[in-house]
């Protein structure tokens, strides 16, 4: 479906979620459409002197409710504002954007990984693959216990969850990319989803490249549009042998590990 | 009475003055899920060079207070792919367009202006005289009222629309590079283009961008803008003026027809606004509308300065 900009979109809910805040959003004409690995672009400080909005990943869409919900970590001074909205308060929203995770594969066993709140994209996704009657088994890490995002629908939509965290605070002490060959030879998926941060994406690449599985990597880029017209926010990838310059937002987000050229 | 929006460019009649900035719309196909093309005036394409450009490896965006920096080393497809994907695009669809022409020599120029002769919707072509991006820094041909005119006779004799050439704010004195190209054949100038900026991460110590330096835009360059289009219109009176920098709303357009530009172009607000365009264009009726204005000829260059 074509994105739509809802210039004001009241917050439905805004709460903490572990170290993160956790906004949903009414606002029907996106929740009908958006899919796992899709983003919406917000407006951070309306009137004032950061004009960019920011890309925010879908980590869910209801559209019975008609809302999405977005999930991030206040730390710059565009999450500080957003992190700072409440229940009632209007936003401004434009998506949803970008091409989401490529489902269309017969059901079948799949892995994904999660890096922060990068996991929360793919529990939406969780929910999709176990829908269409796939078997989902998770790798989700962070930092600390308090930066692990696990909600309920990840726990209800998955077969099994690995938890791994830098400092041991909570599952297994560890990189959340250390048991993917494990994991792989265990449960011969189709397809590794991933969404995290860059270096981990390359990582959760080459691990899935080594076993011979695909993977679909979320990447996440400075965009200043968002909308496919800046080609600021550009991933290096190969096409046919030759390099080129595709757009996180309109190209992606969501890249096969095997086309991205790593710098 | 009616309100006209209409103006003519060099000869070339437009419905109203609202078009988009270079660089900042692509060709508007990723913007028409956003815009009604036909309530612009014209599109104004992003720069195409003789042949495809890979462009420059990231961070090529940063924000910054007010706007933002970009350096993306003219990417593009190459100027007969543009023509012959996105011009016909934007043909098929009635659109008029402006295409955007740039390059390393005057040789570049000319075969891009060579490969759109007889192009069809084209009403214009915008020479990029001035992008800061280019791997040969020193060099911009907007820095010089010679390199100007030179470049600007060759591709005059060549082209067979109006040529608009898109300048620089980043010159000790704007006046004698616009009349340089106008003397040289230009139908008229895009004022301005990016300003050469830089940001710093002080935690790590980088440039923001991967080549240091790059182009600002964004409300922030806006009274630049102002400045250069109300300098030029002054000294060029009968030279229609593509005015943009920085418009986001229907007074930033209105700010620019004040200081004597012909046509207003949106640039970086796109990034924010998808529908900036056709608010603006909309928006420009409803003000004539309330203030009796009939023809924005009535307030063009009549900006007051007392004192």
């Amino acid at each position: 479906m074509n994105p739509v900009i809802v210039p004001a979109a009241t917050v439905a809910s805004a709460e903490r979620f572990g170290a993160y805040r956790q906004i949903t959003i009414d606002a029907p004409e996106i929740a009908a459409g958006a899919r796992p690995g899709q983003f919406m672009n917000v407006c951070i400080q309306p009137g004032g002197a950061h004009v960019l909005r920011r890309p925010f990943s879908i980590a869910r869409a209801d559209r019975n409710a008609g809302t999405v919900m977005i999930v991030f970590d206040s730390i710059g001074p565009g999450t500080q504002w957003l992190g700072a909205r409440e229940k009632g308060d209007a936003v401004d929203v434009v998506g949803p954007l970008g091409h989401g995770f490529d489902v269309t594969a017969d059901p079948g066993v799949d892995i994904i990984v999660g890096g922060g709140y990068g996991t929360a994209a793919l529990s939406f996704l969780a929910a999709e693959l176990d829908a269409r009657g796939g078997l989902v088994h998770a790798i989700i890490g962070a930092r600390t216990r308090t930066r692990v995002y696990e909600d309920g629908v990840l726990d209800e939509s998955c077969a099994s969850i690995a938890v791994v965290t830098d400092d041991g605070s909570a599952g297994v002490q560890g990189l959340v990319t250390d048991p993917i060959p494990e994991m792989i030879k265990r449960f011969a998926p189709r397809v590794v989803y991933a969404c995290g941060p860059m270096p981990m994406l390359r990582a959760v690449a080459a691990a899935a490249a080594d076993a011979g599985v695909l993977s679909q990597l979320a990447v996440e880029e400075f965009m200043a549009c968002g909308i496919g017209v800046c080609w600021t926010c550009i991933l290096p990838i190969r096409a046919n042998g030759d390099l080129k310059h595709a757009r996180s937002c309109t190209d992606g987000p969501v890249f096969e590990g095997e086309v991205v050229a790593w710098a | 009475m009616g309100v006209d929006l209409s103006i003519s460019l060099g000869g070339a009649r437009l419905t109203n003055p609202v078009l988009t900035a270079s660089g900042c719309f692509g060709s508007g196909k990723e913007m028409s899920r956003f815009v009604d093309l036909k309530t612009l005036g014209a599109v104004v394409c992003k720069t195409v060079t003789p042949e495809p450009r890979l462009g420059i490896s990231p961070p090529r965006g940063a924000e910054t207070a007010g706007g933002m920096l970009n350096a993306i080393g003219l990417q593009n497809p190459g100027v007969e792919a543009f023509r012959d994907n996105d011009l016909a695009w934007l043909a098929e669809r009635n659109v008029p367009a402006i295409a955007s022409v740039g390059g390393h020599s005057v040789a570049d120029y000319v075969r891009c202006v060579e490969a759109l002769r007889g192009a069809k919707g084209l009403i214009a072509i915008e020479m990029n005289l001035s992008c800061p991006n280019l791997e040969d820094r020193g060099f911009m041909f907007a820095l010089s009222a010679e390199r100007t005119a030179e470049v600007t006779g060759a591709t005059r004799a060549a082209a067979d629309v109006p040529i608009f050439c898109k300048l620089s704010p980043d010159v000790t004195d704007l006046v004698p590079i616009a009349e340089a190209a106008v003397g040289a054949g230009a139908d008229g100038l895009s004022l301005i283009n990016t300003t050469l900026g830089m940001a710093i991460d002080p935690h790590t110590f980088r440039a923001k961008l991967s080549t240091g330096t790059g182009g600002l835009s964004g409300p922030a360059i806006k009274p630049i803008a102002i400045r250069c289009v109300w300098q030029v219109h002054r000294a060029l009176p009968h030279v229609p003026i593509i005015g943009m920098g920085g418009i986001a709303g229907v007074e930033d357009a209105i700010e620019f027809i004040l200081a004597g530009a012909t046509a207003v172009a949106v640039g970086t607000a796109n990034f924010y606004d998808p529908a900036a365009t056709e608010t603006i264009a909309r928006g420009l009726l409803d003000f004539c509308n309330r203030h009796g204005i009939t023809s924005l000829d009535e307030i063009r260059g009549q900006v007051k300065i007392e004192g």
